[in-house]
């Protein structure tokens, strides 16, 4: 079937089965392969991408699922050259080791800030729960989306 | 391939179910589509109830609060009506899952799926809630504790589906309690959870409790014995560990992966005992059932 979706801002078409994964439509048919799959049961985040703003499991949603939605990837979160502020704060603060979780942890702050402006680093914990981490200890995660909050908010400097 | 249908609304999905009869309804997909990933379930056709809008929201008729089947845990979370209604259950929402399983699955999931670790079952045993189901042609409604029939099983026929979650407001002046024991924080499924609504008379003696406990037997728990043992008296550890050792002789849990037989039984005794510690409700100006889990 044809599905038509609006993808990282523009607007797709992609002939596919309706029944395929979002991970794999994503990663093997649009060569976006910033969208990992980890676990393929909703239980390590590595799949988290943006649907209409809203963090969500691409792997746990198939592909006649996004028909008419906007869809954020790894791949569209910067301005061109310009990193979006937790992507440049995962930077500064060595957030990132293997990098397999990355994508999955920076669309998930991305979303977490978007509703909480001045997360507490309980509640930044809490809202990166689904993404799991297996090198870095997320002492340092915690210090970017912090960092990256206060950023947003217009606060301090990094 | 298989056929993926998304109706927009129930005068599309019913049509739809007569011509498939067989096709595996979903909302979320967290429970499902995990299942056909690991080959556990192979359905020739999908109808996904994600788009249907009227099956979504929370409502206020009157004295009961309505919540539609495919309104997505985040939603029901940050909904003031469930805040300020139903604690109990948005405390135990809150520790189900993770945010993203919470932006996708829905209370009406939760139900069908019908877990013994459904982390919204115990509440809604403990607050009475009622189903709604309906069909083409016909709407029924039952008790949620009939609903579910065992594991994985609940008394939804074919051609029907969840509509909606029934629940009389609770009295404002109850204690609402919610808590899960489970391997870590995040994403785990419960070893053993316990859901409690408690009244209290003026002078601070229990003048009625509902309780109900998850994963300690193939369905919710309730523990008669144990409401009885509070009544009349005042929460202090006696009267709760009278009652702990009624809920232990009551459970039926099993040994999995996640806990044994034994450390399920001691542990939905000892869960009662944290009542002792909860504010009651009216005193030290904190709201009822504030939410104080994890």
């Amino acid at each position: 079937m044809e599905i038509r979706f609006v993808l990282n801002g523009r607007n797709t078409l992609v002939e596919t089965s309706p029944d395929r994964k979002v991970t794999d439509l994503l990663r093997e048919d649009l060569g976006l392969t910033g969208v990992k799959e980890g676990c393929g049961a909703g239980e390590c985040g590595a799949c988290t991408i943006l649907v209409d703003g809203e963090s969500r499991l691409s792997c746990l949603m198939l592909a006649a699922q996004i028909e008419g939605r906007h869809v954020t990837t790894i791949e569209g979160l910067a301005q061109g050259e310009d990193l979006h502020p937790v992507q440049e704060a995962f930077v500064e603060h060595g957030a990132v080791q293997c990098g397999f979780c990355t994508p999955g942890m920076v669309l998930s702050a991305v979303h977490l800030i978007e509703n909480l402006s001045g997360p507490t680093r309980e509640e930044i914990r809490e809202g990166l729960s689904g993404n799991l981490c297996r090198c870095t200890g997320y002492t340092m995660i915690v210090d970017a989306v912090e960092a990256a909050a206060a950023k947003m908010r217009g606060e301090g400097s990094s | 391939m298989r056929e993926v249908h998304l109706p927009r609304s129930l005068e599309e999905l019913w049509p739809l179910l007569d011509r498939r009869p067989r096709a595996a309804l979903y909302a979320g997909g967290t429970d499902l589509l995990v299942r056909m990933g690991r080959g556990m379930e192979n359905p020739a056709a999908l109808v996904c109830l994600e788009r249907i809008e009227e099956l979504k929201g929370v409502n206020e008729h009157g004295d009961h609060i309505h919540i539609g089947s495919c309104t997505t845990h985040s939603r029901l979370l940050a909904h003031p009506l469930v805040q300020r209604h139903l604690p109990v259950l948005a405390q135990a929402v809150k520790t189900l899952g993770s945010p993203l399983i919470r932006n996708m699955g829905t209370i009406g999931g939760n139900l069908c799926t019908a877990s013994p670790a459904g982390d919204t079952l115990p509440p809604l045993y403990v607050l009475e809630a009622e189903v709604e189901l309906r069909s083409g042609g016909r709407v029924r409604r039952m008790p949620v504790r009939e609903f579910i029939r065992g594991p994985g099983v609940t008394c939804i026929e074919e051609g029907e589906i969840l509509t909606g979650i029934r629940v009389k407001k609770p009295a404002r002046d109850l204690l609402h309690h919610f808590e899960k024991v489970g391997r870590r924080n995040a994403l785990a499924c419960a070893v053993v959870s316990l859901a409690a609504l408690i009244g209290f008379s003026p002078d601070g003696v229990v003048r009625r409790a509902a309780l109900a406990w998850g994963s300690v037997g193939p369905t919710v728990v309730r523990c008669p014995e144990a409401e009885e043992a509070l009544l009349g008296q005042r929460l202090s550890a006696d009267t709760l560990q009278r009652a702990a050792a009624l809920v232990r002789e009551a459970v039926s849990p099993i040994s999995d992966l996640r806990a044994d037989e034994h450390y399920r039984r001691r542990v939905s005794g000892n869960l009662l005992l944290r009542l002792a510690e909860r504010p009651r409700p009216g005193s030290s100006g904190i709201p009822p059932g504030c939410c104080s889990s994890k």
